[in-house]
């Protein structure tokens, strides 16, 4: 109890004093009229005006081009992965497979339908994967504050420039922070070498191998930009990707930093600090009470709560860690959670299904809370029957469908996608043939999971399932391309529609939004969106397990 | 949008060459001239060969896969056939599952042959995440003591004093747990005689 405190205590501390120096900054890079030097020469190079800000409309086809362009460079990379340098002699990818993948890691989601060690080389992880990995991030970010700027314009038609925004968040945030913090990582015993496998006899005398990699480099970025996807099949348990109980805590703390801070850029960039600091809170108590939680549910897990769990993390580092990438729609992992225990694997599920907002990925997280606060001000107004309004910018037909269009968007992907794999009678037979892994209603979860992943672009895995099958590499990848393409369009739509109203003055009618009651009420909005959409499913995957 | 298809493709090719290229490239620099140690997995030697990393777990068991008394044992292992470096991975059990209580009682049996004990830890009856954990409990450790003095005739005190020297406390003392690392013990061990 006393070690679990202490440990948030330090993480608590830590993001408290980061949140306005990086929430600062990121206003001024997002803000900033200047370019740097070398920002001007990548301008003219791919041929943009970086004074010329988009309309909406231009914004998203510029995030759709840059997107589709993406999918298409890492399909083709591991479809020709045999001829790749360090490619350790392995064969290109199956068709599926690299479909999926490619969708994976372009919308920053990084579900891993194959098993790293045995399926990509150095080249197509680095080259292919890891620059999604930066750029998916820097997409999320440029997105959300798109929206910001939505709501700080008056009578505007345009958002901001989306290639100023990518360019700016991935060399002036993503690339310096990952560097630091990959030295970092490799101080802690993270490898960093194109050594391939090494082979070696063990101590007693058995063949062995050690592998290699530029881990390090990929690491820092995977978690600084919530991705998750892991260089090995272990993903972050795997010692050479996180050796100590604190690169463990560190991990955390980097999938944490900027969608904690974002809330800052938010409160700076609509000229009301108070406004963040709301957004931040309601983030903070979600995250507390979860990790809390999953904390008490595996604690109380008896004797076979260390299976899946590594000695050195614990059992409370395994869920604090845990809680973190499900939570930010990391989807990285320390410890196995299709081992977790029934309400503690649920708790995982709990934090995707809240629609990753506390404090969600990069991103990602603010857009997606900024919608719930939305339809928190649209309720309240329909309590006291007013106009509802948010920072000054009327909530009318148009801005109320296009958020609860962004809000139905995945419960949607995630339903209807878990009951076609049991309703469809021949995917049924693959799927619990083939893919399903645990018997039972165990078996059911991984697969609500699953989906619950990939519409939430988290990419955690309950990873008994196999789910290099047809079904699941063309379902899932449907589900996180939708999962991330339609939200950002109603997300931009909404944007473009803030930035072109006028503000209107609060009055002592106005619903302040900066206040604790505000926060209680979005947390209310938040849960009760949730449990709503939820509970059926989950009454029959991790409440029945756990009830057993 | 074609023009805007054009853009994408080009920032995208810049990008790869600066993300994908420059920024792998310039870590493994700063790692192999500043950690290099750390950047290559601290191997660990014996008589000049390597023998492992000290900080990827391995199996003390003969080819058939039974332990040889001789070592302390690591944990059970999902990876591969156990222990396979080449294949990280947990078992990914659910907590429900037949195959796993079976596991944990086939496991619990084999340590109380071998061992002649019935109070045993957590760690020692479960598979860990990613299959190569190099560490157990320092319980665990103490529990195999008697066995591997008997079975390398040295005094059990002297092996116990080595194996408390080899007790890792959590890291700042208070993350993480306390543990031990097996190929390192194992390693000293050897040298005991």
């Amino acid at each position: 109890m006393l070690l679990f405190l202490a440990q948030l205590a330090t993480l608590v501390v830590a993001l408290v004093l980061l949140y306005r120096p990086l929430g600062n900054y990121m206003a001024a890079v997002y803000t900033g009229t200047k370019d740097l030097k070398v920002e001007r020469g990548f301008y003219r190079l791919i041929g943009v005006n970086s004074a010329a800000e988009q309309s909406w409309p231009a914004y998203l086809r510029s995030v759709l081009a840059f997107s589709a362009v993406g999918i298409l460079v890492v399909y083709a990379l591991q479809r020709v992965q045999q001829v790749l340098p360090y490619s350790l002699g392995l064969p290109p990818t199956s068709e599926p497979l690299a479909f999926n993948t490619a969708i994976s890691f372009v919308t920053n989601t990084n579900w891993q339908s194959y098993s790293p060690d045995v399926t990509l080389g150095y080249t197509v992880q680095a080259v292919g994967l890891a620059v999604q990995n930066f750029v998916s991030a820097a997409v999320g970010i440029a997105v959300a504050v798109a929206l910001m700027r939505g709501l700080s314009y008056r009578l505007s038609g345009t958002i901001g420039n989306f290639w100023v925004d990518l360019t700016r968040g991935t060399l002036r945030i993503l690339l310096p922070f990952s560097v630091v913090a990959a030295v970092v990582l490799i101080a802690g015993g993270v490898i960093q070498n194109v050594n391939g496998f090494q082979e070696i006899t063990t101590l007693a005398g058995n063949p062995g191998v050690i592998p290699g990699g530029p881990v390090a480099s990929q690491e820092a970025i995977k978690l600084l930009g919530t991705n998750g996807g892991g260089f090995y099949n272990a993903n972050s348990a795997h010692p050479f990707e996180n050796p100590t109980p604190w690169t463990s805590l560190v991990e955390v703390f980097l999938m944490l930093a900027i969608p904690f801070a974002l809330p800052r850029t938010f409160g700076r960039i609509v000229g009301d600090n108070r406004q963040g600091t709301a957004i931040a809170a309601t983030m903070g108590v979600l995250y507390l009470v979860s990790v809390s939680l999953m904390t008490w549910a595996e604690l109380s897990g008896g004797g076979n709560a260390m299976e899946g769990k590594e000695v050195r993390f614990g059992i409370i580092g395994s869920t604090i860690f845990g809680t973190t990438s499900t939570i930010t729609s990391t989807g990285a992992v320390n410890s196995m959670h299709d081992s977790y225990t029934a309400l503690g694997g649920g708790m995982a599920l709990v934090n995707m299904m809240l629609g990753e907002v506390a404090p969600g990925g990069v991103g990602a997280g603010i857009y997606g809370i900024l919608i719930v606060a939305i339809l928190a001000v649209f309720i309240a107004g329909l309590m006291v029957g007013r106009t509802p309004e948010y920072l000054g910018k009327k909530i009318g037909a148009r801005e109320i469908k296009l958020a609860s269009l962004y809000i139905l968007t995945t419960p949607t992907l995630v339903l209807v996608g878990t009951a076609l794999s049991f309703a469809i009678p021949a995917v049924r037979e693959d799927v619990t043939g083939t893919s399903i892994w645990n018997p039972g209603l165990h078996g059911f979860s991984e697969v609500l999971y699953a989906f619950t992943s990939a519409a939430n672009n988290n990419g955690s895995a309950f990873a008994g399932i196999t789910a290099n099958t047809p079904w699941f590499n063309t379902a899932l990848g449907v589900a996180m391309l939708l999962g991330r393409f339609l939200p950002i369009v109603f997300v931009l739509a909404l944007a473009g529609s803030f930035a072109a109203q006028d503000k209107i003055p609060a009055t002592p009618g106005t619903l302040p939004t900066h206040r604790p009651q505000f926060v209680g009420l979005l947390l209310g909005v938040i849960v009760i969106v949730s449990a709503l959409t939820y509970f059926p499913v989950l009454a029959l995957g991790p409440l029945a397990e756990g009830l057993q | 949008m074609f023009r805007q298809t054009l853009v994408a493709l080009r920032a995208l090719v810049i990008l790869t060459v600066v993300l994908g290229i420059g920024y792998p490239l310039a870590v493994t620099a700063i790692g192999q001239v500043a950690l290099p140690d750390q950047a290559n997995g601290q191997l660990l030697r014996v008589d000049g060969q390597v023998v492992g990393s000290a900080i990827i777990g391995q199996s003390f068991t003969d080819a058939d896969g039974t332990p040889l008394p001789e070592w302390f044992q690591s944990r059970p292992s999902a990876a591969g056939s156990g222990y396979d470096a080449g294949a990280s991975s947990g078992s990914n059990y659910g907590p429900h599952n037949a195959d796993l209580l079976a596991a944990i009682a086939d496991r619990r049996a084999a340590i109380e042959a071998l061992d002649g004990t019935s109070d045993i830890p957590a760690d020692a009856l479960t598979a860990s995440a990613s299959g190569l954990d190099p560490h157990i409990s320092p319980e665990y450790t103490r529990l195999q003591v008697p066995r591997v003095a008997q079975a390398r005739g040295l005094d059990e005190a002297v092996v116990s004093r080595l194996v408390e020297s080899f007790v890792q406390g959590r890291d700042l003392g208070y993350l993480g747990e306390p543990t031990v690392n097996v190929l390192e013990l194992n390693i000293a061990l050897a040298k005991l005689g």
